[in-house]
């Protein structure tokens, strides 16, 4: 396993270059993990990008960098310190300096200028790729084959000086200090896979489920979702519409929703916060609707471009009344896939809004993902119960009752356009014909009806996931993009730690978690938010002890294995005190 | 063809006798009868205050949305279905304050919606509060030394934020506002009709018999052509808004016919799984 790592200013090219070297490696049967640390200045400012290759699975970032590709001093000075032996390749262009105690062996080459000799700057990229794939030992060819396909519709100059560019930074990096490359990346599993972030798999995820449209108002780190539809929705007759703020993204889903379309919405906290309205009105209207909430820093505008899991109770209490709601929550890009698959399944079975929370680390972090996992025609779909057009004429007119009470708490539907069927959907408290009612015994029943079909979304789906042996002295539990992070360090800390994850938080699987942590001597609750959200659910939810302890880390930078493992191991092995 | 009577619903009206809003109900009863529509396949959204519950006496499928959002669920409800005849209703509260947002935005969009706002120039759900269109000096219990701001006049708003049609009618003058509904349905994009709907109970000034005193009848001018948006702002700003008849209208393509890839069938009844070809030629994009 090595973890590469290329830093510059902000718009220069900086992610094209990881993103090469991660398709390559991948395509040459490594496992990749791209991790890209930005701010939100759209030029200027220092950005990096991290690239793990392994010949197995990696789904987190570390703190150690064996390979750092400086393009200024300032990359130099904030990223030095992660480099334990490893190599600096810097461009002599800004005439590098390596800080006294930096444990590191710097390298220079005149990157910029070996591609202003090719033609153009811009190149400088392409003279790091090759240069990178010198320093980590792998073939230049599949690069050269790789750049040649991308500049392709440019012509064939482009073509070839972009060849050039890679092949002369391979070239220099061996006649100069090939003697110093001493790092094996060990062999590769060649497989079918393809390097995607959380949100591209919950675009495809979307259509893979049904989803015909999507309403949306750009944030970050969610635009990517509205993005890729976009890209992708004329070739299965979708719409995405760019509404006017989130209020109008949300309100769209359920009108959509109530007509019988597939449909959802994507933001972040801010957005998220706005819905919150709406997202009352689908769960007493009964009505399906799908929001994905890609957290980040909050509250407020918060840190926009950085890692944080602080939503979590905004999404399952927010709003005024008591909403019920599914949320699932991915663990992995496997999982966003998945999830979004379901969400649009359990919108429709149980006739109410769904969320999806990932955070800014799952969703925009690329890592390969296998082909099979993503087989979107093989995904079931499940419209849930509903009156056919032949049932309401059976029927007759003027019977049709919309929230008819029953054993689970879901009442068939009847869609627009269908004969019989007419009813009102409202967000007052109603009857079982949809005509508003505040009559107490009909309040109290609709709304213990709703509260039931909650209970069903138990059934049909395990919301908590445990990886580790059957009698673990610790369990490290926890959510979203920390669960990779989790897993890296759980095989650090040997084969008496197990991992759990939530993949659903409303229904609090309860259940589960107490058969699941019973077990475990030490818990440890890993969250990325100031507040223990996580854990205070699980305190209303009872489930926790004595044995509980929390990890929080609240300043916009995502877990590392190693953090984990510190304070797992002070657990384990507690320091006696005299 | 469906009847007047199927348009009925048993409900008992919550509305205060003498409220505009029966007129309004009534005349859009009468469009969908005229433009032949069925009540299975007619949706209606309505906002929140006392206009908003106009769905309840429409026998359509109807859907009764937050305060302000009737037009982003009419676009929904309208993309997932667009065989569907979608209206929308509110008061002038939820469209021109709450909803400002969404107003602006129908216009430019020009979904194949038709919108009815039920303008009463006064907040009726919540007991007399001023509204955007409230007059100048108008007083209310949140105004009683009279409204400090100016009105909005919803009409030159949408003239000049591209809309593609633009009427006025008066609940008291039936005919006239039903022919315009039914003008703004059978119109191939978005249609505002913005309806002078007088609220018997909360507004002592602008009263029928106010009214009745201060429009122009459009109808009455066979000079006036409604396909000039210089000549129809011309027109509402020298009356003060205070007319009644199509204001304008152009030639206009809805918005689903252009949104790429997206076909005459609605999704509603579309296959839902996509096909394995379709999926790799997806999944390609991201080799
Ligand atoms: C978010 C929100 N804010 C406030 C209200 C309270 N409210 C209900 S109706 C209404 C105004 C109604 O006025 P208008 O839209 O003109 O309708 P009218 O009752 O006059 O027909 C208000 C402020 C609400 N329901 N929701
Ligand atoms: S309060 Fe005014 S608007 Fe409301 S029902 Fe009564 S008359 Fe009509
Ligand atoms: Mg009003």
């Amino acid at each position: 396993m090595i973890a590469w790592k290329i830093g510059g200013d902000q718009g220069e090219g900086i992610d094209s270059t990881g993103d090469v070297l991660a398709t390559v490696a991948n395509r040459m049967g490594y496992f990749v993990y791209g991790y890209k640390n930005f701010s939100s200045r759209i030029k200027g400012g220092h950005t990096n990008y991290k690239v793990r290759i392994s010949p197995t699975r990696v789904e987190a970032t570390t703190k150690r960098t064996d390979i750092l590709v400086a393009l200024n001093q300032e990359t130099i000075d904030k990223n030095f310190s992660e480099l334990d032996n490893g190599l600096l390749l810097a461009d002599s262009i800004f005439n590098p300096v390596l800080p006294d105690n930096a444990k590191a062996q710097l390298l220079t080459l005149p990157l910029t200028a070996i591609a202003k000799d090719l033609g153009s700057v811009v190149m400088r990229n392409m003279v790091s790729v090759g240069a990178s794939a010198a320093l980590l030992q792998m073939p230049v060819e599949p690069f050269v084959q790789y750049v040649m396909a991308k500049f392709k519709r440019k012509g064939p100059a482009v073509v070839e000086s972009n060849r050039q560019a890679v092949e002369v930074g391979y070239q220099r990096i061996m006649d100069e200090y090939g003697h110093l490359l001493t790092y094996r990346l060990g062999e590769p599993h060649p497989g079918d896979r393809l390097v995607i972030n959380g949100n591209d798999a919950i675009a495809l995820g979307a259509i893979a489920g049904g989803c015909r449209l999507m309403c949306g108002y750009p944030i970050t780190p969610a635009t990517d979702i509205m993005e890729s539809l976009a890209k992708w929705f004329p070739l299965v007759g979708g719409a995405v519409v760019q509404m006017e703020d989130e209020l109008g993204s949300i309100t769209a889903v359920i009108g959509a929703g109530f007509g019988g379309a597939r449909a959802m919405t994507a933001s972040s906290g801010p957005g998220i916060s706005l819905m919150q309205e709406a997202i009352g009105l689908a769960s007493v209207a009964e009505i399906p609707a799908v929001i994905v909430d890609t957290q980040r820093g909050g509250p407020s505008t918060g840190m926009p471009t950085k890692q944080e899991q602080s939503d979590l109770l905004a999404l399952l209490q927010g709003g005024h009344g008591d909403t019920l709601r599914v949320v699932l929550t991915p663990g992995s890009i496997e999982e966003s896939f998945e999830d979004a698959v379901e969400a649009f399944n359990l919108a429709e079975q149980f006739q109410t809004p769904v969320i999806i929370a990932t955070d800014l680390s799952l969703s925009l972090w690329q890592q390969s993902v296998d082909r099979s996992r993503l087989n979107g025609p093989a995904q079931p779909i499940r419209r849930g119960a509903t009156f056919s057009q032949e049932d309401l004429l059976a029927l007759g007119a003027n019977v049709f009752q919309r929230y008819q009470f029953s054993a689970d708490g879901i009442s068939p539907r009847s869609l627009p356009g269908e004969a019989n069927g007419q009813y009102l959907a409202t967000g007052v408290e109603h009857s079982t014909n949809g005509k508003v009612s505040e009559d107490p015994t009909n309040r109290t029943k609709m709304m213990d009806k709703r509260l039931m079909k909650l209970q069903g979304v138990t059934q049909v789906r395990d919301g908590f996931k445990y990886e580790g042996p059957e009698d673990p002295d610790l369990i490290l539990i926890g959510i979203g993009s920390t669960v990779g992070v989790l897993k890296e360090a759980a095989k650090q800390l040997g084969s008496k730690v197990g991992v759990a994850w939530f993949r659903t938080l409303s229904p609090f699987p309860t259940e589960r978690v107490l058969s699941v942590l019973a077990p475990a001597r030490h818990i440890l609750v890993v969250e990325q938010n100031a507040l223990g959200q996580l854990r205070q659910m699980m305190t209303i939810h009872e489930t926790t002890d004595h044995r509980y302890e929390s990890l929080l880390k609240y300043n916009g930078v995502p877990f590392l294995p190693e953090e984990v493992v510190t304070r797992a191991s002070a657990l384990l092995t507690p320091v006696e005190v005299h | 063809m469906a009847t007047l009577q199927e348009f009925r619903t048993s409900e008992k009206s919550w509305w205060c006798p003498g409220c505009g809003d029966f007129g309004v109900l009534a005349a859009m009863q009468k469009a969908l009868v005229a433009v032949g529509a069925n009540p299975a396949s007619t949706a209606i959204v309505a906002g929140i205050g006392c206009s908003g519950k106009i769905g309840n006496y429409i026998n359509s499928y109807n859907i009764h949305v937050t305060h302000g959002r009737a037009l982003p669920a009419a676009l929904g409800l309208k993309l997932a279905n667009r065989d569907l005849m979608v209206l929308a209703a509110g008061g002038d509260g939820d469209a021109y304050a709450i909803g400002m947002g969404h107003f602006m935005h129908a216009l430019r969009r020009n979904v194949n919606v038709t919108y009815v706002v039920m303008d009463n120039h006064i907040y009726g759900l919540t007991k007399g509060q001023t509204s955007p269109t409230s007059q100048e000096g108008f007083k209310t219990k949140t105004s009683p030394k009279g409204s400090l701001e100016r009105p909005i006049h919803p009409l030159m708003l949408a003239v000049s934020a591209g809309a593609t049609f633009v009427a006025q009618g008066f609940s008291s003058w039936q005919p006239q506002l039903a022919s315009l509904i039914q003008k703004g349905i059978e119109h191939p994009g978005f249609s505002l009709i913005n309806v002078i709907s007088p609220c018997v109970t909360y507004n002592k000034v602008n009263t029928y018999d106010w009214y009745k005193q201060s429009l122009q009848n459009l109808d009455n001018d066979p000079d006036y052509v409604p396909n000039d948006r210089t000549k129809a702002l011309a027109r509402l700003h020298v009356t003060d808004e205070l007319v009644t008849g199509l204001i304008y209208q152009e030639e206009s393509t809805p918005y689903e016919d252009l949104i790429p890839g997206f076909k005459d069938t609605p999704l509603v009844h579309q296959n839902l799984h996509v096909d394995p070809n379709t999926w790799n030629q997806i999944l390609s994009t991201l080799e």
